[in-house]
């Protein structure tokens, strides 16, 4: 089971359809099972029944996630894969000492991949959905594997399993998803 | 939270206003009447019977007109969504966009500018699984356009139902046509839907039908007591 974590601003938001359900999709389509859970009651117990968890990201103007990020403290004893996108990025980011700060862009860019990893693949130019005002500084520990330091767009653990997007892989990159749930 | 949908009638546009409607308050219905009927970001056809929907589902409407040049209509759009959000105080907007990166990314930049949220709550929904959905909760939605190979003649006007649906999916996996109609293929207009205090009767209508381009010309209709249908 991949446990999805909804960042969105309460539980059952109307935003649900649009960060959450989309992921959703992409993890049935590739032969998973999921379970939601409101990122405002992720308790230890389902973390530790899961194999994998995805922390969603969320609307523009939507930034609750952010004044409440030791709610997610959890992340740094995790065991299993971690898969951030966008507001997911950010918290993973936050929680191993990086700082969320500007970096606004909606729409579609050039991504440039400039580390191989199982995630991403190799080194190589994709077009990626944006839809953020903010990015994250590379905690320690992390290394970039698309982007640039002044402007990260994915990175990695060092040691764990743990990867961040800044993108949304849902839109025209469902195959991102496919691969974190294969892999 | 206080919101406006951007409105045009068709299916998506009313089914994302359901989906607000649940569990915040829909204060404003937004329609852009566009001059051009290619336009990039606008749902035009039946555009100018808008009005009788607001009123079967008992929402104020604006209706902003613009020539429907492409980029100088969003500014005019930007001005409709600063009209709505001066007189009906809404925090946010509600878009029926499903799969179109240019409509979607333009409307998320106006609503940044304007300090507003932006939902979409359809947005990468599996098209034939939502037009289940569609039926399922009780919607009544005619097809009012059709532009693509092979929709003959039969889908204009036609209700969309659960053989039609299942014709889109085949079409979907012979064709690649987006069963929901995302890529122009067809436009619609909702009749009822669960949250309709009246439902639309169509009293006159006209098709044309040509080379795989068809419309369906709502001329006249009238709004129906939902008790009255029943009888």
């Amino acid at each position: 089971m991949i446990l999805l974590i909804d960042l969105c601003y309460e539980k059952g938001s109307l935003s649900r359809y649009e960060f959450v359900d989309p992921i959703k999709d992409c993890v049935r389509r590739a032969g998973s099972r999921s379970e939601v859970l409101h990122f405002s009651e992720v308790k230890d117990e389902e973390i530790k029944r899961c194999e994998k968890v995805i922390l969603c990201g969320t609307a523009l103007k939507d930034n609750v996630y952010a004044k409440d990020v030791e709610s997610f403290s959890w992340i740094r004893e995790c065991e299993v894969p971690i898969l951030g996108m966008c507001a997911g990025m950010q918290v993973i980011g936050s929680i191993f000492g990086g700082d969320i700060v500007p970096q606004p862009k909606i729409g579609l860019e050039q991504i440039e991949i400039t580390t191989e990893t199982g995630l991403l693949g190799p080194s190589r130019m994709i077009e990626g959905y944006h839809l953020h005002n903010y990015g994250v500084t590379l905690p320690e520990g992390f290394l970039i594997v698309a982007g640039a330091r002044s402007g990260i767009e994915a990175f990695k653990h060092q040691e764990k399993p743990i990867y961040g997007i800044l993108f949304h892989p849902e839109v025209r990159n469902r195959w991102i998803i496919k691969r974190f749930v294969q892999l | 939270m206080r919101l406006g949908v951007l409105f045009s009638g068709g299916k998506d546009s009313v089914f994302a206003c359901f989906r607000a409607m649940e569990d915040n308050e829909v204060v404003s219905l937004i329609a852009i009447v566009s001059e051009n009927e290619d336009s990039y970001m606008f749902h035009t056809p039946n555009i100018r019977r808008v009005d009788f929907l607001a009123e079967a589902i008992g929402i104020p409407l604006i209706t902003w007109p613009t020539k429907g040049e492409e980029e100088k209509e969003l500014e005019d759009l930007k001005d409709a969504i600063s009209a709505a959000k001066e007189k009906y105080r809404i925090e946010g907007i509600v878009t029926g966009a499903i799969e179109s990166v240019y409509q979607a990314s333009r409307v998320q930049r106006i609503c940044r500018d304007l300090s507003l949220w932006c939902f979409n709550p359809i947005w990468q929904i599996d098209q034939v699984s939502y037009l289940k959905l569609l039926i399922s909760e009780g919607f009544k939605v005619i097809i009012t356009g059709v532009f693509a190979y092979p929709l003959d003649e039969s889908w204009v006007g036609a209700e969309i139902d659960e053989i039609r649906v299942k014709e889109l999916e085949k079409l979907q996996n012979r064709y690649h046509i987006n069963p929901a109609g995302e890529g122009g293929e067809l436009e619609t207009f909702v009749l009822d839907g669960p949250m309709f205090k009246k439902r639309i009767q169509i009293v006159r209508a006209s098709k044309t039908y040509e080379n795989y381009r068809g419309h369906f010309r709502i001329e006249d209709m009238r709004l129906m007591e939902k008790q009255e249908a029943r009888k």
